[in-house]
C-alpha cells in the first residue's frame, strides 16, 4: 500500500502542497485530491522535503499533474528537494517544466513575480 | 548562496534504482548496424510535440507459478526475445540496469523492410519494475514502465507508456495508423512474455487515455533530429554529392 499524505495551504494566490511519505503510481488519489483543492491558485508549489521514496510511477504522476496545471494556466514550482531528487528531475528533464527553488520563500517570491 | 532544506539531506531508499543524470548518452550495446544514440540527450513526454497518451497493456499469469519479482526478473533477462518479429533490441552489456542504454532497430511503419535505428535509456529499475526513456531522434518522446503486481490469484504484467510523438511528421503518421500499430507492438510483446511464462492463450487488456490533447508547437523543431528526415535529405542530396566527388577525382 502506498504511504502518501499531502497537506495543503495557501499564501495569496499560491497553493502549497506538502508531500509526506512516498510518491508512486498508487499516490494518485492523494495527490490529485490535494491538487483539486488548489483550484483557482495561480501557482502551485510542491514541497518535497518530507518525501521518502519515489519510483518511476511517481514521476509519471508528476507529469500528469504538470499537464493539469498547464491546462489550468498554473505555474508549477518545487522546493525541499534533496540532491537525489533534484538529480531525478534533471535526469527526466522535468526541471525544464517545473521551476526548482531552494526554499519556500524563494518559490513564493518567484510565484508572485510571475503572477 | 544555497541553503539546504532542513529535511532534505537524508538518503532515500530508491537511490540505487535511479540512473544518474547524463548530458549526452553513450552505450555499451553491440550488434546494431548503426548507433544514432551516442551523443544525444534523452527526451521525455515534456519535450515531445504530439498529444500525450497514457497507454497501458496488461496480461495475467497465474500467481501459483510466479511472483511479481520473478516475472520482472524474467522480463529483464529475456527482454529482446519478447519483441515482435522485425524489431530488434540490442541490450547493453550490463543488461537492464539503471543508466544503461540499449540500441533498437525498428521499422518506421509495420512491415517495412527499412529499419530505423534508435535506442532507450534505462532510467529506473527495481525488483518489480523498470523504466525506459527515449532519446532525441526517437519517434516518440516517452517513458515506458514495465512492471508486475499481484491481483487476486494472478500476477499482472504491465507495460505502461506515457508518450508524445516527437515531431509533427511522426504525429501525422500517428493520425494515419501508426498509433494503432504501436499498440499492436506492445500487445504482441505482452503475448510473447505471457507465453514464455507458460500461459497458453494470453489475453491482453489495453487502456488508452489522451492525457493532453494539445500539441506542443514549441517542440515542432524536434523534426531536425528525425532519422527519417536525415535519410530523406541524404537521398535528395546524393546526386549532388556524387557529382562533387567525380569533379574532385577528375
Amino acid at each position: 500500500m502506498t504511504d502518501t499524505t499531502v497537506d495543503i495551504s495557501r499564501t495569496g494566490s499560491t497553493a502549497i502542497l506538502r508531500i509526506h511519505g512516498e510518491i508512486t503510481g498508487g499516490s494518485e488519489p492523494a495527490l490529485m485530491a490535494a491538487y483539486a483543492q488548489a483550484d483557482g491558485a495561480r501557482s502551485v508549489v510542491l514541497d518535497f522535503a518530507s518525501l521518502d521514496y519515489m519510483n518511476s510511477g511517481g514521476i509519471g504522476l508528476l507529469v500528469t499533474l504538470l499537464v493539469r496545471a498547464q491546462r489550468a494556466g498554473q505555474k508549477l514550482l518545487a522546493v525541499g528537494l534533496s540532491d537525489h531528487y533534484r538529480q531525478i528531475l534533471s535526469l527526466t528533464r522535468l526541471d525544464e517544466a517545473i521551476a526548482i527553488h531552494d526554499d519556500e520563500p524563494a518559490a513564493l517570491a518567484a510565484a508572485a513575480a510571475t503572477a | 548562496m544555497t541553503t539546504p532544506h532542513p529535511h532534505a539531506p537524508h538518503a532515500s531508499r530508491d537511490e540505487e534504482s535511479w540512473a544518474r543524470p547524463v548530458d549526452r548518452l553513450t552505450t555499451t550495446a553491440t550488434g546494431a548496424n548503426t548507433d544514432t544514440v551516442t551523443g544525444r540527450r534523452v527526451a521525455g513526454p515534456v519535450q515531445g510535440f504530439g498529444q500525450m497518451w497514457q497507454k497501458t497493456f496488461a496480461v495475467r499469469v497465474p500467481a501459483d507459478d510466479h511472483s511479481p519479482e520473478t516475472v520482472v526478473a524474467h522480463w529483464k533477462e529475456r527482454f529482446p526475445t519478447f519483441w515482435p518479429k522485425g524489431s530488434t533490441f540490442y541490450a547493453p552489456l550490463a543488461g537492464i540496469t539503471p543508466g544503461e542504454v540499449a540500441l533498437l532497430e525498428i521499422p518506421p511503419v509495420p512491415g517495412s523492410p527499412v529499419k530505423m535505428s534508435t535506442g532507450v535509456m534505462v532510467i529506473y529499475a527495481d525488483r518489480e519494475s523498470f523504466t525506459f526513456m527515449t532519446p532525441e531522434g526517437h519517434a516518440l518522446a516517452a517513458w515506458i514502465t514495465f512492471s508486475a503486481y499481484r491481483d487476486g490469484e494472478d500476477v499482472v504484467a504491465q507495460a505502461q507508456a506515457l508518450e508524445r510523438t516527437a515531431d509533427p511528421l511522426i504525429e501525422l503518421t500517428y493520425l494515419f495508423g501508426a498509433n494503432r500499430a504501436n499498440d499492436r507492438f506492445w500487445e504482441q510483446t505482452l503475448v510473447n512474455l505471457a507465453r514464455s511464462l507458460g500461459v497458453a492463450d494470453p489475453s491482453v487488456e489495453a487502456t488508452k487515455v489522451c492525457v493532453d490533447t494539445r500539441r506542443q508547437w514549441k517542440y515542432a523543431g524536434n523534426v531536425r533530429h528525425s532519422p527519417a528526415v536525415h535519410m530523406a535529405v541524404a537521398t535528395v542530396t546524393a546526386p549532388a554529392r556524387w557529382i562533387r566527388r567525380r569533379r574532385a577525382a577528375g
